[in-house]
């Protein structure tokens, strides 16, 4: 090809061995990156997008890893045979990398300043004022308030859009032609994910480089790529142009991936339906000083004075940033942890009942948790998990009508009730989730306390999960406490939103309301930083004029 | 009752068999003990010490001064399961008979025949036979010559590896639920329960074991089940911190959090759903305290201040070979057998670590 082209991947494969098993993780894989041009690759988790960007830099486990094909250029050097030292000298010069998690990324025994002057001196040999000066440059460049006085934090001081500020500044060190983005957002949230984004597109304009974003969010990549790859299972399936694969996608499984937003609206209640729940004043601290004797002193107040009302068969969805007490509210109405504050379940109070009084309300209110991986014991079968609960609140249940009300619920969540015997790990995400559904629905709950159910998983299999959260609503009546970082799964399953910010209420109201008009200034900030496949404000780089 | 503890032990007999069979274990186990083989040292280490610790529960059909069995007039006699006054066998007196007494065994062979053990001596049988005074050097009658008592080495060493094998056994099984136990409630409760806990361990943990257990023995007289009451007060603590961390970790786990919201009670989530991951790091520190347990016995042994007088205890035998350095075999031979047992244990400790060890990939 021309001088045009950056780095060019052509028929890239990578084999993982382990324990005599040989797994091909990226077969046959060609693309080309040209200056100036960000390029997506985008697939769902196991697709292979990562490992074909760490390829890039031989940053895979060596000699577990190996490629069995393919070659790798970047301007006249084969990255893949490259002798080690010379590609240190391409590694954080000429490409420059960002991971996704900034929490893990930085090294927290050392300052910002020795952090990013390491690779100036490494690759430019630059020390003292010189390196100093540079280090300033760059964390103004990305948009770090008051460098000067940054310069000595340790990343600890820092916030996780910032430490991920310094990342990149890091990765530009030293103008590099590429930088390789691995999913450099998911850990963010939504506000800063805008702005990190932002900061990206901008530098890439400025300087003139290459960017490799490695995205599972469709979103995020029609905003801002100019060029598409579309990874499953290790292959390509599609590539081009990004407006051509958005709006006339060639292959099933783009499409497939395209029609995984969720849409639709909860459906209308009658204006009659009997409250479920109320809660006045909640309040939930977390001690931070005590003084002898246990008195607390002084404490954080994650969730403040909140109010909120649930209806049979309504679901409230709560929205928040993380650290805004979303989740420790959800917990605290099932005293799950310690809360203060009133709270009734069809009128009866409950926040003086002790546990051993609790217990038998347990059965009609349940939870289901964030984690698929984390939720279900792993040393219990499928069918142990979902008896548990029926063996503490239906105690007269014989073994025989214990099982067939198992089988019944797995049935209900799409389980083949054959596998009830199986352990967790022999399943994929969406089903472990709903495994977690079937153990709270088995005690015909009247409500279900759901904590980012969905976040944890693909987009595909996100849009299934609510399907069958939104079945199983209509079918039994479940009221749902929806807790979500994410807009649009709360927008297709919400009758009314609450707003949280800071353990705060900043807003409530219905859905529509929210959406359309919302009221306050964060409201619309939480909106617009919502990237969603279906619009697109604005294709020019002038699209962040701020 | 006796019907209950039938069922029971039918019961662990059957579930015991089912769990031999590495093929019927979950992948985590089958993976563990696939680690466990991997380390070679430690896998034959198992299997030897497994060998040496059978052979010495039957220690009375290996070393006995009695017969295995007498045929006498066409008929069957057990004596080591049983005593016969010697007028059975048309002796004069009415006392059990004395088998190794060469009247007797000429009684009896004129009219049947005997079937001895391995070695016709049992760990307080004494050799009155000696060609020279007590300790006797090895010989063909007694292979490690005899102690200063006039007893055979070799017995006394198969009974004493016996004693200290289940004695360390019974104390690291006691010590480990007692451990498992506190560490579980101080870290489950954590808070003020957990506070307490920790100042009581550190306050017990700095008690001088040894001086107490030397104070404690002079006033009662020690036999096996007081030394075990008197070391289990101490050797519990070993565990408490694992298992309280392991605890303390797992209490905010999803599915503990899921557990309570199903509404189980708290006995029920310990014991169900953290115990399991507590297990590992309980197993691990086990064969440790085995060795520390065994080590404990041997030195109190040694002072004089362990098992009663006569019991066959390694201990006791290495404190005679001090005692009489004239007669390097009695010193030797205990040594080899406690440092041989020490590392097996030690080696099985090692794999018993790997196969837990997730982190622990093996080609």
């Amino acid at each position: 090809m021309s001088q045009q082209t950056l780095l060019k991947v052509k028929d890239l494969s990578v084999t993982f061995a382990q324990g005599g098993q040989r797994v091909d993780a990226v077969k046959q894989v060609s693309f080309t990156i040209n200056p100036s041009q960000m390029l997506a690759l985008v697939g769902e988790s196991g697709s292979g997008k990562s490992v074909t960007a760490m390829s890039i830099l031989r940053l895979l486990p060596y000699p577990m890893a190996s490629h069995p094909s393919g070659e790798i250029w970047f301007g006249e050097h084969n990255l893949l045979n490259l002798p080690d030292d010379e590609l240190r000298h391409i590694r954080g010069d000429d490409i420059g990398i960002i991971f996704q998690e900034p929490m893990t990324s930085l090294n927290p025994l050392h300052v910002i300043e020795k952090q990013i002057g390491e690779t100036l001196l490494l690759h430019k040999g630059m020390t003292g004022i010189e390196a100093r000066e540079r280090t300033l440059e760059l964390l103004e460049l990305v948009g770090i308030p008051d460098p000067e006085s940054r310069l000595k934090s340790y990343p600890h001081q820092l916030s996780g859009g910032q430490k991920q500020r310094v990342m990149i500044a890091m990765a530009l060190a030293n103008e590099p032609k590429l930088l390789i983005a691995d999913e450099p957002t998911t850990a963010l949230d939504v506000t800063i994910q805008k702005q990190i984004l932002e900061l990206i597109a901008e530098l890439q304009q400025k300087l003139s480089m290459a960017v490799l974003l490695i995205s599972h969010d469709l979103g995020i990549v029609r905003h801002f790529a100019q060029d598409v790859v579309v990874m499953k299972d290790g292959h390509i399936v599609e590539q081009g142009r990004c407006d051509d694969i958005f709006q006339r996608p060639q292959h099933d499984y783009t499409r497939m991936l395209l029609a995984a937003e969720p849409d639709g609206l909860a459906p209308a209640l009658a204006d009659n339906t009997p409250v479920l729940l109320e809660a006045r004043q909640m309040r939930i601290g977390f001690p931070l000083k005590k003084t002898f004797f246990g008195r607390v002193k002084e404490e954080f107040l994650a969730v403040n004075q909140i109010d909120l009302q649930l209806r049979e068969g309504e679901t409230l969805g709560i929205v928040g940033e993380s650290g805004s007490g979303k989740t420790t509210l959800g917990l605290g109405l099932l005293k799950l942890i310690n809360a203060g504050g009133e709270w009734s379940v069809h009128g009866q109070a409950i926040q003086d009942l002790d546990q051993q009084d609790f217990r038998p309300l347990r059965r009609h209110l349940q939870i289901v948790f964030q984690d698929p991986y984390g939720s279900l014991s792993p040393r219990m079968s499928v069918s142990q998990i979902i008896e548990e609960g029926l063996l503490v609140h239906a105690p007269e249940l014989s073994p025989e009508q214990r099982q067939q009300q198992i089988v019944d619920v797995l049935r209900e969540v799409d389980i083949e009730p054959a596998a009830k015997d199986r352990y967790p790990h022999e399943f994929s995400g969406g089903q472990r989730q709903r495994i977690a559904i079937a153990r709270a629905l088995v005690l015909k709950p009247e409500l279900i306390v759901l904590d980012e159910p969905t976040s944890a998983l693909d987009r595909s299999v996100q849009k299934q999960v609510i399907e069958l959260l939104r079945q199983l609503q209509q079918k039994f009546s479940l009221a749902y406490i929806f807790i979500s970082h994410d807009l649009a799964v709360i927008r297709a399953m919400s009758h009314r939103i609450i707003v949280m910010q800071a353990g705060e209420v900043v807003e409530a109201g219905p859905t529509e309301d929210i959406f359309n008009k919302p009221q306050q200034a964060y409201t619309r900030k939480l909106l617009s930083a919502a990237f969603t496949t279906q619009k697109r404000e604005m294709n020019s780089p002038t699209w962040f004029s701020s | 009752m006796c019907g209950l503890t039938l069922a029971l032990i039918l019961k662990a007999a059957r579930d015991s068999v089912k769990a031999l069979n590495p093929s019927q274990w979950n992948p985590i186990n089958q993976r563990r003990w696939h680690n466990f083989k991997k380390n070679r040292r430690g896998f034959y280490s198992l299997w030897i010490f497994l060998v040496l610790f059978i052979i010495s529960l039957g220690a009375e059909l290996v070393a006995n001064s009695n017969p295995l069995l007498v045929k006498f007039d066409d008929q069957f006699y057990f004596p080591v399961f049983k005593a016969y006054p010697e007028t059975t066998f048309g002796g004069d007196f009415e006392t059990a008979t004395e088998y190794r007494d060469p009247f007797v065994a000429d009684l009896i062979n004129a009219k049947g025949w005997m079937l001895w053990p391995l070695i016709r001596y049992d760990y307080r049988t004494i050799n009155y036979d000696l060609p020279e005074p007590a300790p006797a050097r090895p010989s063909a009658e007694n292979l490690l010559g005899t102690d200063d008592q006039g007893r055979d080495v070799v017995a006394r060493l198969i009974y004493g590896f016996r004693i200290s094998v289940l004695f360390g056994l019974t104390l690291t099984f006691f010590s480990s639920i007692v451990g498992v136990l506190v560490g579980a409630i101080q870290g489950f409760y954590g808070g003020k329960i957990d506070l307490i806990g920790q100042r009581f361990l550190e306050i017990w943990s700095g008690l001088p074991v040894l001086y107490l257990l030397l104070i404690l023995s002079s006033i009662v007289k020690p036999n096996f089940w007081w030394l075990l009451g008197i070391m289990l007060m101490f050797s519990w603590m070993s565990l408490v911190d694992v298992v309280r961390a392991e605890f303390l970790r797992c209490r905010n786990f999803e599915y503990v959090r899921a557990a309570r919201a199903l509404g189980l009670s708290n006995g029920k989530i310990m014991f169900r759903h953290m115990l399991p991951n507590a297990m590992v790091a309980t197993l691990t520190f086990m064969p440790f305290i085995l060795t520390g347990a065994i080590t404990t016995l041997t030195s109190l042994d040694f002072l004089g201040f362990g098992l009663p007088p006569g019991s066959p205890s390694l201990g006791e035998m290495i404190a005679q070979g001090k005692d009489n350095l004239h007669a390097p075999w009695l010193g030797i031979s205990a040594f080899v057998v406690l440092s041989v047992m020490l590392t097996l244990l030690v080696f099985i400790g090692e794999a018993f670590r790997d196969a837990f060890d997730p982190r622990k990939q093996f080609g």
